[in-house]
């Protein structure tokens, strides 16, 4: 073998090493991608195409322009402002006919009613009367119903006609456009999102706070105990952990009614009298509880596996430098767990803010969250744009938290049990 | 792997509920559900060997728009209310059936005179009439329970919680009646944003006393359950709760808000020809008639009231029971599904921010 | 952790105190999952403890709940009990049906979510593994996002391509199972392969063993218990699952978590409590399983508890 050059490694058949190894490892890489592939394009295709969607259908919204060609290429093609002329009302007729006669006439009223109230009989009533409508169309229009003319319905039509629109965000925070096209709250008896959405921060903010109060003792407990007792109670924590929700939620249902086993104990201790019965259900406390309790293993498990390996040498350490036991606590123990706070704090909230089935069973009005409107929306209202904006603020605000808790604590370190 | 493909086999051989040709029936589930199954899927199951499905909802109306949206149907026969079919009809969503498909009455009289006015439209054709009222626990009230609507709202008088249906629908109604509108001009005051506000303070009101329910079956529930002490109801589940269970309640009729239902068929509907059948056997003179057997709604034929006689219990009248006894009438509110149609949705929307405001 | 000797009283109150309120945090986490169980045997229509059942008298107890679940809602009652009437069980009650889809749905759920979850847990351990973090973020997401948006998505997304009318009953509800079940696989599995050994691997190749040998040899050994509990996570979430269901399931897709939505919203007869009993014993099983398989792993991998 002639050296080639001095710095110049070769393998056996005479390439250079450098090369060798990175086509070696070039190999590795793809035999491991290759094996992530076929789980990869799973999840893309029916996780992350299906939310892109949600994120379309927020801005997308074609009920209009897909049935008012007319109208479309009008507003096209006159600036905004433009008085409607006859030849607007033509076309405006020659679209509710050709819509009345493929029955979409009230699809394209209802897709108006989102953005101006009590408009979709407008349209329903001139289908009906689709036929009989003679020109001059503007007078015989306005004779079926004077709002015809009315310029805030032009400036909607105009709004909703384009397919594409921020609308529906604007809604879910409770805005609107007035008809000069500036944005302006709603009416005060029609706020509800903005609220809703305060609620559901705030509530899940507070059952996160005591599921922490409530694990922090416990956990700490199961990581000094004996590793045979705390297996044995570790049991205990992980047995909800494992049961249905709906029989989690079922139970909670059971023990807070006003005539159920909780209310019941305290009557008979006389604790409370029979008129005086505790309403903990159908209410904000229901939610408090029954979800404090199914997520509290959340909590647990993270704050466990952090103070698990701490040394129990180093307490003692500090109480033997003369430290009380609560300055050995606050100086030296709990630093040490803040890690696990932040882990147990984080999934915790990021779980709690999208419930949906327990809110739903035991919330009543006041302990409903904003994930039952966006159900309400989907399968009540039919209004899947709102529900979809909805959803999308609701997924930033995680997509955010789940990026924290990638910083702070590794998706790797994410343990079940 | 072998093992697998065997497990695999045996859990397929579990086999799948649904074969080719039954149908699919929405609902509104509980008493009222039963009431169909008895009178209706069964003895048309036993005619024609199709089998019937019945799904449970809290309000099919919606489900069947969701799905036409959706291009999704799985819907064969839906029960909805009247404005919900009207709006449905509206947008091109449903079958039509039209009166002359359906059969005359037992008696011979021709369809479109056997059916009560306004029960049958192009799309949809009605079973009964059904009332929402409101009903209470004898034993919660043992000096003389309420006796108008305006009583329901009066939490001073008579203590304890209110059950009301999660949805601004005959909410409003009641409320305004029972602030003092005369039954004929509901409407026209709701129709103002005034008469909203109105409404809506009224049921402020008692507010914080109210526990809603969602599905019809959850009325009588919270009652039996003493989770509240009167609620609103759909009348044949107050009916079926007292009646058939036994239960200590009692019925007001003051105030009622009575409407139809029908039955209809969403377009696409995966069996629609068996669906059509199944409507024409179930809205007959003597299957309407049977259904009147189980619960207390008016058949929607004038040919079937004849044949309502007693409760299947062998004893109870039905009559009384019945949302259009003239006893029952006397401060009544036919739903106006025009106004439901055009308002639904803002007052659905201002009905959310209500319940979502503090 | 025993009271020290010198202790002061201060620290002694502390130090039971500390202890009761654990265990009123104990009994916090597990008596609403306890309490479900005796009032499922409940005689009367109630799920309250009646005077009969808290004297212990044996006629305050009944099995009639359960017993509902085979009649439910039309499976005649008033005939033998013979082989024909058990056929009709299984044909007609609502609750055996729903049970039998719910198995259905939830073992190919758990197939797909454990084949592709072992699959790509392999591939992610690998120290090559190019956008490691990222990909592994993409994975776990469907577990930290709602489960509302994703029935939101998959709502658009199913319309869209009609899911429904390719004939394959519950494919919807099954893929979209899979993709909730996912995460608990790859979880599991990345966690017995943490702290693997690569040159263990190495070492077989290097005593003559083929790819494929070594795998079966030395790889599959150690991830078998993390796939295994991966794959009762993923069969307890598609188990447990209503959203979904409820949403993209077609109307006779009746699954036990829907026909206990519908139960418990209409009325929380003691039959549900049953139903619930039921998947609470079931549940102590899985869990079970699961504690043996883990401590099975951690023996294999020498991790003994200390």
């Amino acid at each position: 073998m002639t050296a080639v050059d001095a710095g110049m490694l070769t393998t056996a058949d005479g390439r250079p090493l450098k090369d060798a190894l990175a086509r070696a490892e070039g190999r590795a890489k793809r035999r491991a991608f290759l094996l992530v592939a076929p789980l990869l394009i799973f999840i893309l295709v029916t996780f992350v195409w299906p939310i892109l969607q949600v994120l379309e259908q927020s801005v997308y919204n074609p009920k209009f322009s897909d049935n008012m060609p007319g109208m479309v290429s009008w507003f096209a093609s006159h600036p905004v402002g433009t008085e409607p002329d006859e030849a607007a009302y033509a076309t405006l007729v020659g679209d509710l006919k050709a819509a009345a006669e493929a029955k979409t006439v009230a699809v394209v009223g209802e897709r108006v009613n989102y953005a101006l109230p009590g408009t979709r009989s407008l349209f329903t009533a001139v289908g009906r009367k689709a036929k009989t409508l003679e020109p001059p169309f503007k007078e015989s229009l306005i004779a079926v119903d004077p709002k015809w003319g009315d310029p805030d319905l032009w400036g909607v039509m105009r709004q909703v006609a384009k397919p594409y629109t921020g609308d529906f965000f604007l809604a879910a925070v409770d805005l609107e456009r007035d008809k000069n096209g500036s944005i302006v709250r709603v009416n005060e008896n029609e706020r509800v999102y903005v609220n809703l959405f305060l609620r559901t921060f705030a509530m899940s903010a507070f059952i996160t706070a005591i599921c922490l109060v409530l694990a922090y003792p416990v956990a700490h407990l199961l990581a000094v105990l004996p590793l045979r007792q705390s297996n044995l109670l570790m049991i205990l924590v992980l047995l909800p952990f494992w049961t249905s929700l709906l029989v989690r939620t079922t139970s909670w249902m059971v023990l807070l009614q006003e005539q159920g086993v909780i209310n019941n104990i305290l009557v008979a201790l006389g604790i409370i009298s029979d008129d005086g019965r505790l309403q903990m259900i159908n209410n904000r406390m229901g939610t408090t509880i029954a979800m404090t309790h199914i997520l509290l293993p959340f909590m647990i498990l993270p704050l466990y596996s952090v103070m698990r390996p701490i040394p129990p040498s180093y307490v003692r350490a500090a109480r033997s430098l003369g430290a009380t036991s609560w300055t050995a606590f606050r100086r030296v123990y709990f630093p040490q767990t803040v890690p696990g706070i932040g882990a147990g704090t984080l999934l915790v909230f990021i779980l709690s803010v999208g419930y949906y089935i327990t809110p739903a069973l035991v919330g009543g009005s006041s302990g409903t969250l904003i994930s039952n409107l966006i159900a309400f929306h989907v399968n009540k209202s039919n209004n899947w744009s709102m529900a979809a904006a909805l959803a999308t603020i609701l997924l930033v605000a995680i997509l955010i938290l789940y990026w924290l808790y990638d910083k702070l604590v590794g998706i790797d370190k994410l343990k079940l049990g | 792997m072998k093992k697998l493909l065997i497990l695999t086999t045996a859990l397929t051989g579990f086999g799948f509920a649904a074969s080719a040709e039954d149908i699919t029936v929405v609902s509104w589930g509980g008493a009222y559900t039963k009431s169909q199954v008895e009178a209706y899927h069964k003895p048309f199951t036993a005619k024609t060997g199709i089998n019937v499905t019945s799904v449970d909802s809290d309000n099919p109306g919606p489900q069947v728009k969701t799905q036409e949206e959706a291009g999704n149907v799985t819907i064969d026969v839906a029960d909805v209310e009247y404005s919900d079919a009207v709006r449905l009809c509206d947008e091109g969503m449903l079958e039509t059936i039209g009166m002359d498909a359906l059969p005359p009455g037992a008696d011979g009289t021709p369809a479109k005179d056997d059916f009560l006015p306004g029960s049958v439209t192009d799309c949809a054709v009605a079973t009964i009439v059904f009332s929402t009222n409101y009903g209470y626990d004898t034993t919660k009230f043992p000096n003389g329970g309420p006796t108008t609507i305006a009583d329901f709202f009066d939490t001073k008088k008579f203590p304890g919680k209110r059950g009301l249906g999660k949805r601004p629908k005959a909410n409003l109604e009641m409320a305004l009646m029972a602030d003092g509108v005369p039954a004929a001009d509901v409407y026209k005051t709701l129709g103002t944003p005034e008469g909203v506000d109105r409404a809506f303070k009224k049921l402020d009101s008692i507010k914080k006393d109210i526990v809603w329910w969602e599905a019809g079956a959850q009325a009588p529930q919270l009652l039996a359950d003493g989770e509240v002490s009167m609620t609103t109801a759909y009348n044949g589940r107050l009916f079926s709760a007292a009646i058939a269970d036994g239960k200590p309640f009692k019925q007001v009729w003051d105030g009622q808000v009575y409407e139809y239902d029908l039955f209809v068929v969403p377009k696409g509907a995966p069996h629609k020809d068996a669906a059509i059948e199944f409507v024409k056997f179930a809205t007959s003179t003597q299957a309407l008639a049977d259904q009147a057997k189980w619960i207390a709604y008016g058949p929607a034929r004038k040919s079937s009231a004849a044949l309502v006689g007693k409760f299947n219990d062998g004893k109870t009248d039905m009559g009384p029971y019945m949302p259009t006894n003239p006893e029952n009438m006397k401060n009544a509110l036919g739903s106006s599904y025009e106004f439901w149609v055009d308002h639904d949705a803002e007052l659905n929307d201002r009905f959310n921010a209500w319940l979502a405001a503090n | 952790m025993s009271l020290p000797v010198y202790a002061s009283p201060l620290e002694r109150v502390w130090y039971y105190t500390f202890r009761a309120i654990c265990a009123l945090v104990f009994l916090f986490l597990i008596a609403p999952i306890l309490v479900v169980i005796p009032l499922s045997f409940n005689a009367e229509a109630f799920f309250t403890f009646t005077q009969k059942m808290l004297h212990f008298d044996p006629s305050g107890y009944s099995l009639r709940w359960y017993d509902l679940l085979l009649t439910f809602p039309d499976v005649p009652t008033d005939v033998p009990r013979d082989a024909a009437w058990w056929a009709t069980v299984w044909r007609e009650a609502a609750w055996v049906n729903a049970a039998k889809n719910s198995v259905i749905v939830g073992f190919f759920a758990t197939i797909i979510a454990t084949t592709l979850g072992t699959l790509a847990a392999l591939g992610l351990s690998r120290p090559e593994m190019p956008f490691r973090k990222v990909i592994m973020a993409i994975l776990i997401s469907p577990m930290i996002v709602p489960v509302i948006i994703i029935t939101l998505g998959l709502f658009f997304f199913y319309s869209a391509i009609e899911v429904n009318k390719w004939g394959v009953p519950y494919l919807g509800v099954i893929l979209a199972h899979a993709t909730l079940g996912i995460p608990f696989v790859i979880i599991t599995v990345t966690a017995t392969l943490s702290g693997f050994d690569h040159s263990l691997t190495r070492a077989a190749a290097n005593l003559g063993a083929s790819p494929t040998r070594a795998f079966l040899k030395v790889v599959m050994p150690l991830i078998t218990p993390g796939m295994i509990s991966g794959a009762l996570f993923a069969f307890v979430t598609s188990f447990d699952e209503v959203v979904v269901v409820l949403f993209v399931g077609r109307n006779d897709e009746q699954t036990i978590p829907r026909q206990m939505w519908n139960g418990i919203r209409e009325q929380i007869s003691p039959a549900i409590l049953s139903v619930a009993t039921i998947l609470v014993i079931i549940s102590i099983g899985l869990l079970a399983s699961v504690e043996l398989l883990r401590r099975r792993g951690e023996r294999l991998r020498g991790m003994s508890p200390q």
